[in-house]
């Protein structure tokens, strides 16, 4: 598999949230906007890459047996580096993103990765794949705010699109779950048929 | 009166999984039978309250004193998977039985957002000891409600003619949407 399908990978064919159904709890609470959603999967992204490379470089010193906890102290040090950043230079962000911040240590996604991939392969291709997901994972989490924005108070990234009546539901947790409902039955479609 | 304002609020009002988005994933991962689902809901309510429990005191007497408290996120981690590891030892050895039906459940706990998450909650809402488990018992059993119904739904929903692209989890979630419409009702019933 070469280094640029390793990327791609991430966006529709093996996209964590619509196809390998990872990490839903921050895909369906921060995702009330465009700009929540972007925001959450960055700073997953940053954690992934970071973890990734970490763990690919020190997964021959570390022995098996204690391999996910070491994992999860790493992923936690990286949480808590965007944790600190994002209070300190993105205030507002960081507020309406609240828990859902630390909580990504419990994201099946940077895990999952970890152990599927960063403790097999080199540095390079480590980065490479955590780029990609972490990408993907960004991109459907823009693309369910934009969906429940648009939907719900008909603006993409704040700006007013649509004049009409509001669809408040979508905006709230109903609608959450709803929306990314049909988006994946959409997604599933396309990847049958391309 | 105030215990009463949290257990109501934290099972109905603001569920945990219907409306704050914690611990999806055993939520849709283990909701297709009722046995499975009640297993779960039990092994959570157990893990859920210890792992507050532990973590408030932690916090207060260990993080907090010595300025510690930009270590919550890794030491809290540790603490529930480490927790949950030692559930799993003392349950095979104590009581057999019981680790039959939790057994299975237990590691897929140590992920659960929703155990990192009221840890972290009850912290920020700033309870006492009695007031953290209150809230943390209760909102497990807001999940276990919430994840015995939705598996009671499901279990008919095998049984239903569905359109083919809608099959699984497409209609699973659209499910949770409305039964989470359902639980938008009781919003508002305390502050």
């Amino acid at each position: 598999m070469g280094q640029m399908q390793n990327f791609t990978k991430g966006f529709l064919r093996e996209n964590p949230v619509f196809v390998l159904l990872l990490g839903m709890c921050p895909t369906l609470g921060t995702t009330s906007s465009a700009i929540n959603g972007l925001g959450m999967g960055l700073a997953t992204s940053f954690v992934l890459v970071m973890s990734n490379m970490v763990i690919s470089m020190v997964k021959d010193f570390i022995p098996d047996k204690v391999r996910i906890p070491s994992f999860i102290v790493i992923i936690a040090s990286f949480v808590t580096v965007v944790q600190l950043t994002m209070q300190a230079y993105l205030p507002s962000l960081y507020e309406s993103l609240g828990l859902f911040i630390p909580l990504i240590v419990v994201n099946c996604i940077v895990l999952g990765r970890a152990e599927a991939f960063a403790s097999k392969n080199t540095v390079w291709s480590s980065i490479i794949d955590g780029l990609g997901m972490g990408l993907g994972f960004a991109f459907a989490l823009t693309l369910l705010g934009a969906a429940r924005e648009l939907l719900g108070s008909s603006a993409i990234f704040g700006i007013n699109l649509v004049k009409g009546d509001l669809m408040l539901v979508f905006i709230l947790a109903p609608g959450g779950f709803i929306v990314l409902g049909y988006l994946i039955a959409l997604i599933n479609k396309l990847n049958k048929t391309s | 009166m105030e215990y009463f304002v949290i257990i109501v609020g934290s099972i109905f009002v603001s569920n945990i999984v219907l409306t704050q988005f914690l611990g999806i994933c055993p939520f849709l991962g283990v909701s297709n039978k009722l046995s499975t689902a009640i297993g779960m809901g039990g092994a959570v309510i157990f893990v859920l309250t210890l792992a507050t429990m532990v973590t408030w005191i932690i916090q207060y007497y260990v993080l907090t004193p010595f300025g510690l408290d930009f270590m919550q996120t890794i030491v809290f981690i540790l603490v529930i998977a480490a927790l949950v590891q030692m559930v799993e030892i003392i349950l095979k050895k104590v009581s057999p039985a019981l680790y039959q039906a939790l057994g299975v459940f237990l590691p897929l706990i140590t992920t659960n957002c929703a155990v990192l998450g009221v840890a972290i909650l009850t912290i920020q809402k700033q309870f006492n000891l009695l007031e953290g488990v209150t809230f943390a018992a209760s909102n497990a059993i807001g999940f276990t409600m919430a994840l015995v119904i939705f598996s009671g739904i499901r279990e008919h929903l095998d049984l239903m003619e569905v359109p083919k692209g809608m099959r699984g989890i497409p209609i699973a979630l659209v499910t949770a949407g409305i039964l989470a419409l359902a639980f938008m009702g009781f919003t508002g019933m305390v502050k």
